[in-house]
């Protein structure tokens, strides 16, 4: 009988999120009709995509014990960026603008992984001065305007089908499977685990943990400018003030999928499932008819709750 | 206990209070038993503590006293048996409820604030206040300079904690102990941290509070430590009670053997070789304010110890040659090859590995598996371009474990939940995984019990017999004698003198360092 209860506990630790995922499900099928429909999810899985993109780059930065406050500015820099590029009187390829808009997301990601590893600022400060930083440069840029008209090349990454599924959805499958390969079967994602659960004990192993400091918030300007690219493309306009406060829901997923934010424990499934969880309940509450100040109050909940149940799992053990 | 002029409001501590027979012991426990998810931590826990003894708590790693210390302190809860404090049972729910009972812990885990004074934190939440709101720095630290003076501890009450060394750190925590004027008092390895100095300072307080009546239970793997400080002992093996006695009766072989449940056989070492070839080479190796001009070489066969007082530069020197910090001046070779400055990566390509002081801090990952431990600085030869071999890591994984002879449920558990004796394991399993030709071990065995301490031994005297060199450190003196072939003495940042580790005595090796 201890034993029985131990093992649904291990399950329920385990699996915990994936089961309250099916719960909701199930809840939000019965509560709405149009809830369970190919339709809904196409819709539910689109707008996860953005946020789920930015959630990998994040579990990266959090499984080293930091945090990347800087991800909706650096979208934002990246989507306008290329949305200037494939505009205008002479408009470059969109593969061009679309390599230019990564680009700055990589060199924002490098001024933070920089600071953070060369410097040892703390991760909190530098990420939120980035976070002013890169979105006073996003309206510099352009003077404050949107730019709109962006080419139909481009809007593929945000609008297109393959077949009955959307493009960015695609871009995220792609995405998550290879952060996940690096994470799981590279010398680089052992070292990210390393670094996070002990810094010091990785250097005496023999591992540059400046790197792979460094790296980890590369990868997460690099993904943020992504995330800004297929944004721009699905609205049709780059926005200067396009992602202000994603990073809340990116930290979210992240949290809710299990990664600790004191490093070294968490994986990339459980971050898709977050902010799975998170779109379900965004588009649940929608299709109920539920204000959107009150979603606010119960996705916050739902956070805390999440964390609340892995601290409580983890005393247990 | 501490005089009553050091607390304004304080009843001094009797020898003999009012109300209890003489002869009532200040601690009896009988039969204390307590299971984890069924798995019993304790079978049949058994103390009697009497007033004015010091009193060694002895057994191996998972032998249980870490689970009777918790229930005695309140953090555990037991599941049957009695304790009887100055003969009433109680069975504190909590920490606090045992300092009301006058009983104190100092354990091997600090828990200073770093931002706070050495008086604030020896005083926390008991701080003299004005108005019982606002805190009478004044009279904090007078009264924190009379209890440091008391104890003699050499450290300014007015310090920030962050600013103080390990050693005065564990000082602290042992002044915090003794300021609640408790009349039993719990230590756990007080003396891991602190060197041979410090350690006769907290001795002479022990023996100061013993004489006024306080009951101590001292913990430590130390044995020789145990037969200077203490007086009874009580062994516990494998969760149960064996034997309790005083220490008079008994000698040092006798209780090794009741500890281990087996008898021990002494690494038998033979004598040097010094025609091998030089595998480490240090030349005039500087480092600002740690270490100065320090030359020697260790060759084939042969374990060069180094010993020194805390604040020697032993571990400092030893952390330099591994490149986890750049050397100002001066050189370290391998075969003749220059170990990379400032990156312990270079220098495990090139056959060094370094045993660290402190495997919590600076050998494991704790959140992460024993597997994952395991390989960890051997990644770049199993994989190609950063891609692991699965199969290759695994083997590599397999093999090592069972040549450390960890023992374990399963490979993929978290290393946080094996005893800090397989724990080091792991770390020389880590370390071999690279195939080292030189080692580096910074206290090897410290806070493990003593047949993994045996276990440790025999492993290096196998590694440079096999054809590796070793550098050991260690603040114990017995154990330098035991491994080394040539004793390096540090004193004050300078290597002193280079001994004959065959022919050196105890006394010797004190001598020298200080």
């Amino acid at each position: 009988m201890n034993q029985n209860n131990r093992r649904i506990r291990n399950l329920l630790a385990d699996y915990g999120i994936v089961i309250a995922f099916f719960f909701l499900c199930i809840g939000l099928s019965v509560a709405n009709d149009n809830f369970l429909t190919w339709g809904n999810w196409v819709n539910i899985l689109r707008q996860t995509s953005i946020n789920g993109i930015l959630a990998i780059g994040m579990t990266y930065v959090i499984l080293t014990k930091g945090i990347d406050l800087s991800v909706g500015s650096v979208l934002a820099l990246g989507g306008l960026v290329t949305g200037s590029l494939v505009t205008g009187a002479a408009p470059h390829s969109a593969f061009i603008s679309m390599l230019a808009g990564l680009a700055v997301g990589i060199a924002l990601g490098a001024v933070n992984g920089a600071l953070v590893a060369r410097l040892s600022v703390a991760p909190f400060v530098v990420t939120l001065g980035m976070l002013s930083v890169a979105r006073g440069l996003t309206f510099i840029y352009n003077d404050g305007m949107p730019i709109a008209n962006l080419s139909k090349d481009f809007r593929f990454i945000g609008q297109g089908m393959l077949g009955e599924v959307p493009v960015p959805v695609i871009i995220l499958a792609i995405t998550f499977f290879v952060f996940w390969f690096i994470l799981k079967y590279t010398t680089f994602g052992r070292y990210v685990y390393a670094v996070g659960g002990n810094e010091r004990s990785a250097k005496t192993s023999g591992i540059s943990t400046r790197w792979v400091i460094f790296t980890v918030y590369v990868i997460s300007g690099l993904l943020s400018a992504l995330a800004g690219l297929i944004l721009a493309a699905r609205t049709t306009s780059a926005l200067p003030q396009a992602g202000v406060a994603y990073e809340l829901d990116a930290i979210a997923a992240v949290v809710i999928g299990g990664t600790s934010l004191s490093g070294g424990v968490g994986t990339l499934s459980g971050t898709l499932v977050g902010a799975l969880i998170i779109g379900v309940i965004n588009n649940g509450l929608d299709l109920l008819g539920v204000s959107s100040y009150y979603q606010q109050v119960i996705k916050g909940t739902i956070i805390v709750a999440a964390v609340l149940l892995d601290v409580s799992r983890k005393k247990q053990v | 206990m501490i005089p009553a002029e050091l607390s304004d409001s304080a009843q001094l501590i009797v020898t003999d209070p009012t109300g209890i027979e003489t002869g009532t012991p200040l601690v009896l426990a009988k039969g204390v038993t307590k299971s984890f998810n069924g798995v019993p931590a304790l079978r049949d826990g058994c103390l009697e503590l009497r007033a004015g003894s010091v009193h060694a708590l002895c057994g191996g790693n998972g032998a249980g006293k870490s689970t009777f210390l918790n229930i005695l302190m309140g953090i555990l809860q037991r599941d049957a048996g009695s304790i009887c404090v100055k003969g009433d049972e109680v069975n504190f729910a909590s920490p606090n409820e045992a300092l009301n009972a006058k009983i104190s812990i100092i354990t091997q885990e600090l828990s200073p604030i770093p931002g706070m004074t050495v008086a604030e934190n020896i005083f926390l939440g008991r701080e003299p206040k004005h108005l019982k709101i606002v805190v009478d720095y004044p009279r904090l630290f007078d009264r924190t300079e009379r209890l440091l003076e008391k104890l003699h501890f050499d450290i300014d009450p007015r310090a920030p904690m962050h600013r103080l060394s390990l050693a005065q750190t564990q000082l602290v925590e042992i002044a915090k102990a003794f300021s609640h004027q408790s009349e039993i008092i719990i230590m756990d390895e007080p003396t891991s941290a602190i060197g041979e100095n410090e350690t006769e300072i907290l001795f002479d307080a022990i023996r100061s509070v013993s004489t006024q009546g306080a009951g101590i239970i001292y913990v430590s793997h130390r044995l020789s430590e145990i037969f200077t400080i203490a007086d009874q002992y009580t062994v516990f093996r494998d969760g149960g009670y064996i034997e309790t006695g005083l220490l008079a009766d008994i000698d040092r072989r006798h209780l090794v053997r009741q500890i281990v449940g087996r008898e021990l056989h002494a690494g038998s070492r033979s004598t040097s070789k010094t025609d091998g070839e030089t595998v480490l080479s240090v030349k005039n190796l500087s480092r600002q304010g740690e270490f100065q001009d320090i030359s020697l070489d260790v060759k084939r066969g042969e374990v060069l110890g180094v010993y020194g007082l805390i604040g020697s530069g032993r571990s400092e020197f030893l952390n330099c040659v591994f490149g986890i910090t750049k050397q100002d001046s001066g050189e370290a070779t391998l075969f003749g090859k220059a170990i990379g400055k400032g990156s312990p990566g270079k220098a495990i390509r090139q056959g060094l590995q370094m045993i660290t002081e402190d495997r919590k801090a600076t050998g494991l990952v704790l959140s992460s598996s024993v597997a994952f431990n395991t390989t960890l600085a051997a990644l770049p030869k199993l994989s190609f371009a950063t891609y692991i071999y699965r199969k290759k890591d695994r083997s590599l994984m397999q093999t090592m474990i069972e040549r450390m002879q960890v023992k374990l449920a399963s490979p993929d558990m978290d290393v946080s939940g094996l005893s800090g004796g397989n724990q080091q394991k792991v770390v020389l399993a880590k370390c071999m995984a690279t195939d080292p030709i030189c080692l580096l071990c910074d206290e090897p065995t410290r806070g493990i019990d003593e047949g993994a301490k045996r276990e440790v031994y025999a492993f290096l005297v196998n590694f440079v017999a096999k054809g590796g060199a070793a550098i050991v450190v260690s603040s114990e003196a017995p154990e330098v004698l035991e491994v080394s072939d040539r004793i390096a003495i540090f004193k004050k940042g300078r290597l002193a003198v280079v001994i004959d580790g065959h022919q050196a005595s105890q006394e010797e090796l004190l001598h020298l360092a200080s």
